[in-house]
Parts: C-alpha cells; structure tokens; sequence
C-alpha cells in the first residue's frame, strides 16, 4: 500500500485512474461538509488556544514583574514609614525601581469603585508603593522580614496569590483548545472514514472489475485515498477560509473588552491557519487509506 | 501454464467438484461443457484464481494459488485475459476506456499501447463504438468488447464463459471465428459453453478438446473434433 500510495502520485494524479471509480455525490458532499465545518471550527479553537496562550503569557509577565508595597500607618507616621520603606526598598537586591503612588494615582485607581468626588483626604486609605523588579526578581521572604522590622505597617503584596489562579485557568483554556483541535480532527477522520466506507461499499463492482483485470489492490486503493484527500483539502480550505474570514470581522482588541476582543489572529498566528487544510488533507489520506486496506482486504 | 491437480471444490456445503485434474497446455483449445449448474463458472474461477480448491492443488504459471498473494494474483490476471457472461463493464466509462483498462491498471496505457487499443476494436468490429457506453452496446456487441478487454494485455490464456450466451447464431459465429484467431496466434482458450451447435461448428475451423462436467467429475466429452 506504501508503494502505491506514494505522495508524489497523490499530488500529480492519473487522470485516467481518477475516471475509473465512478463519481458518487452523497460522499463527494459529505466529505467537503465535513471537512468544511470542522476547519471552520478549528479556527476557531486554535484561536482561542492562542489567545489564551497570549493571555497566559501577558498576565504572567505584567504580574510576575511588578509589586506592590502597601502602608497602613497613622497619619502621622504615614510619611516616615513610606520613606523608611522607599529605602528599604531601594536597597534590596532584584527591585529596579520603588516609587510611592502620588494623591491623585491612589484616587484614579479608587474611582471605579467609589465614584470621582471622593475626599480621599479624610479617609484613611493605605500608601501604596509600586515596585518593578529586575529579571532577576528579589527575594521575597527576606524582604518581607526586613520590612517587618523596620516598617511595621508595611505589607508586600508580590501578586503570586492572584497570578498563580490567573495563569492556570489561561493554560487551562489553551490545554482546552488544544483538545478541542485534536477532537475536531479525530472527528473528522471518523466522519471521513465513513464516507470512504460508504464509497467503498457502494463500489464493490467496480472494485470487482479492477480485480479482474489484474489491477493490485494499492492501485483500487489510490483512486479512492486520492479523491477523499483532495475533497478533504478542498473543503477544509473553504472552511478555513470562512472561519479566517469570521475571526477577522471581530471586533478589534480593547482594554474594556479584555479577552473576548482579543481573539483574533498576530503575526505568525495567521500562518498556522494554512495548515489546516493540509492537516486535514493528511487526516484524510490515513482515514480513507486505512478504510480501503480494510474493505479490500475484506472482499475476495 | 493452468494445472489443476486432483481437485475438489465444495460450496454451500455440497460438493461441487470432485477429483478433477486438467493441464491446458500452451496454444491448447478446449470447450467445456455440461448442464446449468453442473460447475462450469466455477470451474473458470478456479481457473484464473478468483477460488481457491477445497481440496487438490491449482497451478496458475507453476505458482500454487494458495500460495498466492494480492499481488500474485494480479500479476496472475494479466496473464490469463476472462471473459465473463455478464461481461462486467463499467458502465460510466466508454468502451474504447473499459477495453483500455487492463492498460490503465498496469501502466502500460503509453501511445503504442493506444494504437492496438484503435486496432483491436477494428478487429472486434467495434471501431464505430469506441465512444459509447457500455448500456448502449448490443449484447453481441458487450461480448466482443468484453473479448477486446481480455486480450489487450496479451495474456497466454483466454478464459470465455458463455461468450454467446446472449447473442444470435450469426454473431456467435464472429466471436468464434475471433477465439479461434486467438488460438492460431498461439493463446491457450477455454470456453465454457452449453451451446452444443457452437462446439459443432467449431470443428471446420480449429482442433480442439471438448470437455464435461457431469456429476461433480471432469470428463472428456467425445474424441478431438
């Protein structure tokens, strides 16, 4: 079957052998619509595999890199523990910059919740410090003992409790996507196996004559791998197409729409939807090979 | 070339056939003949390997067919041209693509080959035919396609199983007359007929045997004719 099934011949075909399995429309359909929807919905899967994937990445990087120093302290001691604390910081190994949230920052990241006239003034809201770490990072736990005494009212919060949650329920969906596309295409070669059967079946005189006249089995084989391979290529193509075509009418990506807006295709991404069509030309080419080897081998 | 050594076949679970042996030596002409049902059809297949004996050994070119391969077998059937009662066409392909077939499955469809392919169906008669389809065909017309088809490869030995059954007497006499042309060119044939008139009439133009199945067994039907 190998040697019959070479990919060269696959591609450049025989005419003549393409002529001599009748052409059948119900599995002709079938295998472009399935091989249509599936592609359809592959892209679809892989991007909200990418997606998540570049979510995963980005909350990962934003938080992973950044801290917060928070300061509860009476107000009179509010200045003196938010410098003790900036030279704390500032000396600490890992901490490229410390810097301590200006009146109207701490009131602008306040806004969403309590509404633009807020007398921050009379109202004992903590100091916040933001730190960036260097690549390297710091050492949290001793950190966190320094401050302890020399800044009581001082709580560092290094985002792990909110990253770790965050960061797994991205990998989470791209792990989903990942396991969607492989779905789709086990589906597909069932779908395609059973088009491939039918076609087989329904061809068992012709399969009969082939025989007859001394045609090996690789060659019966071939005309059928052949045209369910290149239906397969075509229809994912249109189905690839579409779905392409749907994720790009998105609308764009916005701060306000988080990820939902962010599932279009970057760069490269566009490029990974060529193969689509060719994996499902590949699917098609092992399902209806192994469908035929079995109905030929099956039949005396 | 086709040996068939002590044997039986069995079907259904009655005996077909019993203790036949045959030897078809090359350029031979045999008919074969006995009553619908005696084994006839079957006798061909176990002549070309479509069957397998129940018992006894079949030689198909000094290979034993149980010994044979897919493979085996198509090289087998390149060899040994058949045609079938029912001629077996298909029938979305013209006649000129079904006589080209057994060329198309082996590769072998070059310009040369399509020039005796031209050839061939003047020779049938079926040069004006080439383009139409097999449902088009007159049955006299089927059968002398179905021959075309069985000698395009040139085998060495052409298997007939009731290559008149289905036309008149004036049109059996053609397909004879192109059996027996075979035969002088020096193909072994085997036909299987129940049409005594044919066997009688063969005998002003070729030597051939004339063999019986007649309960289960293989006999020789009468003297050389």
């Amino acid at each position: 079957m190998s040697k019959g099934l070479k990919l060269s011949t696959l591609i450049v075909g025989d005419a003549q052998a393409d002529r001599v399995v009748p052409p059948t429309g119900f599995t002709a359909r079938l295998t472009l619509f399935a091989a249509g929807a599936m592609a359809f919905l592959t892209v679809f899967a892989l991007a909200l595999s990418l997606a998540s994937g570049r979510l995963a990445t980005r909350w990962g990087e934003e938080l992973a890199q950044s801290s917060t120093l928070r300061i509860s302290a009476p107000a009179e001691q509010m200045a003196a523990q938010t410098a003790a604390a900036l030279t704390v910081l500032e000396s600490t190994p890992g901490i490229a910059t410390a810097r301590a949230l200006s009146v109207d920052e701490q009131r602008r990241l306040l806004v969403p919740w309590f509404g633009p006239d807020l007398p921050l003034d009379s109202l004992p809201v903590p100091q916040l410090i933001e730190i960036v770490e260097t690549e390297g990072g710091y050492d949290g736990a001793g950190l966190r003992l320094r401050l302890q005494a020399e800044v009581p009212g001082a709580v560092l919060d290094d985002h792990t409790r909110w990253r770790r949650p965050l960061e797994r329920a991205a990998g989470r969906l791209r792990l989903l996507g990942w396991v969607s596309i492989g779905l789709i295409g086990a589906a597909t070669a069932a779908m395609i196996t059973l088009a491939a059967n039918a076609a087989l079946a329904a061809n068992s005189q012709v399969i009969s004559v082939l025989r007859l006249i001394g045609a090996r089995d690789s060659y019966i084989a071939r005309a059928f791998v052949r045209r369910f391979t290149l239906r397969a290529l075509l229809g994912a193509a249109v189905g690839t197409a579409l779905g392409a075509l749907s994720v790009f009418l998105l609308p764009a990506t916005q701060e306000s729409g988080g990820f939902l807006t962010g599932l279009g295709f970057h760069g490269l991404g566009w490029a990974l939807l060529t193969l689509i069509p060719v994996l499902a030309a590949v699917v098609a080419y092992v399902a209806t090979g192994a469908a035929a080897r079995r109905t030929l081998g099956e039949l005396t | 070339m086709i040996e068939l050594d002590n044997i039986a076949y069995s079907y259904g679970g009655g005996e077909l056939l019993s203790e036949v042996s045959l030897k078809l030596a090359p350029g031979s002409f045999h008919f074969l003949t006995g009553p619908s049902g005696s084994g006839k059809t079957t006798f061909l297949k176990l002549c070309y390997g479509a069957l397998s004996p129940t018992a006894g050994q079949v030689q198909l070119f000094g290979k034993d067919v149980r010994e044979m391969d897919r493979e085996d077998h198509a090289m087998t059937r390149r060899q040994i041209g058949v045609v079938h009662q029912d001629c077996q066409f298909l029938d979305h392909l013209s006649v000129r693509e079904n006589v080209a077939l057994p060329l198309t499955v082996s590769a072998r469809d070059s310009l040369e080959q399509h020039s005796n392919l031209k050839e061939l169906l003047t020779w049938v008669g079926l040069g004006h035919r080439a383009s139409a389809l097999p449902p088009e065909l007159s049955g006299g017309e089927r059968q002398r396609a179905a021959l075309a088809r069985a000698v395009i490869m040139s085998p060495d030995v052409v298997l007939a199983d009731e290559p008149t059954g289905n036309v008149d007497w004036e049109m059996s006499q053609r397909l004879l007359q192109l059996l027996v042309e075979l035969n002088k060119m020096g193909k072994t044939i085997l036909i299987a007929t129940h049409d005594l008139n044919l066997i009688r009439s063969a005998k002003h133009h070729v030597q051939a045997r004339v063999l019986r199945i007649s309960g289960r067994k293989l006999q020789l039907a009468g003297a050389d004719l």
